[in-house]
């Protein structure tokens, strides 16, 4: 979001107009730092030698660089399989739950499309009710998805807010007459959706795959319950043992040549984990973050 | 074109797309567009499957389900599901922390992003109010797992800052997330740090669409920036917070529910222990499973949270003229 308005200059600042800015200036970058804090911390503490963590001496910078602890993650067989997992769920359940979102949001976008109404009232409904945890679990399993990469990805493959936005996306942009012109060339509707809306669509396209393949990578809730298999499990729920339930297995941790070192290492694998999982969102987030702020914007047109 | 039906066209421009079609019957207007049902039945099946059957199965809700007789064999036994769960001694405590957790929530963390718009909009300089942006967008991309495990290792409590920092005040060393009195707290505020951010987008929107023309009337009037934002600066917003604050009540019941899953711990349970983390553990974490009591609970939390949805959409529509529908 880069839309803050220039107002005007004003004619005359009183002083207690001054005094209101200067306080909401410091108050704005104080709120910053605090939020900054955390992932300075833990960045630092990721990069610190183990035992100065251990004793607390790190607060802000690192104190003693080591990268041992990065070391250990790469050597940690079940997240290096975890964030191959977590790749193959986020691409492909982006990739189809993409198409999923286009073929419902552009026939409903169509002025005068017989049972349109009701259509669209079978998608919001479910925003509204849900058969709700058990009930799913309860299809999963009978359509023998329980166990298999596709029980991450189909029961996910749509997000009906996708659908709302990217309906209000069309009716924005594709004109009217561009379809009649289409028709008097003899084009069919899967010839105007493919040759002309598509390709005026890109940025929903990237909004709804980013959207997508993101809620995807951060999922884990569904890999808990549907999954029994280790070597399907995508990186959150390997993080979750690791970070939340401090399950670490010391057999794949390499370095196990001292018991105490090896203690402040399980320690310190949790800080290097956080700033790994962390870093390829935060890195890409810049580039996607104005994407991102139009899905929210086009959304919040017609909520 | 005659006058009339110019104004015909343009009071009711839906009508312009079916000009062409308006002497087809229905049929012949369907099988005209039979490629777009082509495409829609795609997720259509996908809903039949994965939104409408759940929803049939919470007839297990009213029956006693077991594995082998199926969701249509088992048998009816009515309210029973629905009667032990009000009377049991969970009921109350599952009621409470849920409504007082997202109470707290809302309180907490509604205004926090309506302020900092606020703030972010009276910010001049470009710079800072990107920088401010950039960094406090940040956590919104976090996963709820790190964001959880970036608790855990901040009130560790041996080796985590807030325990340090507490140190420096002579308070001992406290366990945080192990500590009912402390859960609530830890959640709301971590929720905040991470969502407030993310959640101004919204109120900037609606802060950049009023006319510059008002600040100016009012600045000429001699208006102090305070007043401002009191009398034209709120006014803009408040459509945009009355329909977040109708969804906000509406999922009371529900949201959140991963988040508290992954703080909880058999110390911290008196406080964390919520309606749909109690589905979960009955379906998934008991010895024996009971898919149908669960169910039938899970059920009561989305018809409540139906209910105060459309309470609270009523109540929108009556006193402050704007709603969800």
């Amino acid at each position: 979001m880069t839309t803050t308005m220039q107002a005007p200059a004003p004619v005359r600042e009183t002083r207690a107009d001054r005094i209101v800015m200067i306080c909401n200036y410091a108050a704005l970058g104080l709120f910053t730092l605090a939020v900054l804090y955390p992932l300075v911390y833990v960045f630092s503490a990721s990069l610190s030698d183990p035992k100065n963590v251990a004793s607390g001496k790190v607060w802000l910078w690192p104190v003693g660089f080591s990268l041992d602890a990065f070391k250990a993650v790469f050597d940690y067989g079940s997240i290096v399989s975890g964030f191959s997992n977590s790749l193959i769920y986020a691409i492909g359940g982006a990739l189809l739950a993409t198409v999923l979102t286009l073929f419902a949001a552009y026939p409903l976008s169509r002025q005068g499309l017989p049972g349109k109404g009701l259509i669209m009232a079978l998608f919001v409904f479910t925003m509204m009710f849900s058969g709700g945890l058990i009930p799913t679990y309860l299809v999963v399993d009978r359509v023998g998805l329980l166990n298999t990469r596709w029980a991450i990805i189909l029961p996910a493959a749509l997000a009906v807010w996708n659908v709302i936005i990217t309906r209000t996306y069309f009716q924005v942009t594709i004109p009217e007459e561009l379809l009649e012109a289409a028709r008097v060339d003899g084009c069919s509707d899967f010839g105007f959706f493919w040759r002309v809306v598509l390709p005026l669509s890109k940025p929903i396209v990237a909004v709804n795959m980013l959207f997508y393949a993101v809620a995807q990578w951060n999922s884990w809730f569904s890999a808990l319950i549907y999954l029994t298999n280790e070597h399907l499990f995508p990186l959150q729920l390997v993080l979750r043992q690791i970070l939340i339930q401090h399950n670490v297995d010391p057999s794949q941790i390499r370095d196990t040549s001292e018991l105490i070192r090896l203690k402040e290492l399980q320690e310190q694998l949790k800080f290097s984990l956080i700033v790994i999982a962390t870093i390829p969102p935060l890195l890409i987030y810049p580039f996607v973050q104005k994407h991102f702020v139009k899905g929210a914007m086009i959304g919040s047109l017609k909520g | 074109m005659t006058t009339e039906t110019l104004v015909r066209r343009s009071a009711n421009p839906a009508r312009k797309a079916d000009a062409k079609q308006q002497g087809l019957g229905l049929g012949a207007r369907m099988r005209r567009h039979w490629q777009l049902y082509a495409m829609l039945a795609i997720p259509l099946v996908w809903l039949a499957i994965f939104a409408y059957w759940p929803m049939y199965g919470v007839v297990i809700a009213f029956k006693d389900y077991n594995v082998v007789d199926g969701i249509l064999g088992s048998r009816w036994v009515g309210l029973k599901h629905f009667e032990r769960f009000v009377e049991s001694y969970q009921f109350w405590r599952l009621i409470r922390n849920t409504v007082v957790l997202h109470v707290y929530e809302l309180v907490a963390t509604f205004p926090l992003p309506i302020i900092l718009a606020l703030g972010l909009n009276m910010v001049r300089r470009r710079w800072y109010s990107r920088s401010v942006q950039l960094i406090t967008y940040a956590p919104h991309f976090i996963s709820t797992v790190v964001v959880v495990g970036l608790i855990v290792v901040l009130v560790d409590p041996n080796t985590g800052v807030a325990n340090q920092l507490l140190g420096l005040f002579g308070l001992g060393p406290v366990d945080l997330l192990s500590n009912p009195g402390s859960f609530r707290h830890l959640y709301v505020w971590s929720g905040a740090w991470q969502t407030m951010g993310f959640s101004a987008i919204i109120y900037l929107a609606a802060l950049t669409s009023v006319s510059p023309e008002l600040h100016e009337a009012a600045i000429v009037d001699g208006a102090s920036r305070l007043r401002r934002i009191w009398h034209v600066d709120l006014p803009a917003i408040r459509p945009v917070a009355v329909i977040l604050l109708i969804l906000n009540i509406g999922s009371i019941l529900s949201v959140g529910f991963e988040k508290v899953l992954l703080m909880q711990n058999s110390l911290n349970l008196e406080a964390s222990e919520v309606i749909d983390t109690y589905v979960y553990k009955l379906g998934f974490a008991s010895q024996v499973p009971q898919f149908s009591y669960a169910t039938a609970i899970g059920l009561f939390r989305s018809v409540v949270g139906l209910v105060l949805l459309v309470l609270a959409n009523t109540f929108a529509r009556k006193f402050a003229k704007s709603s969800l529908w």
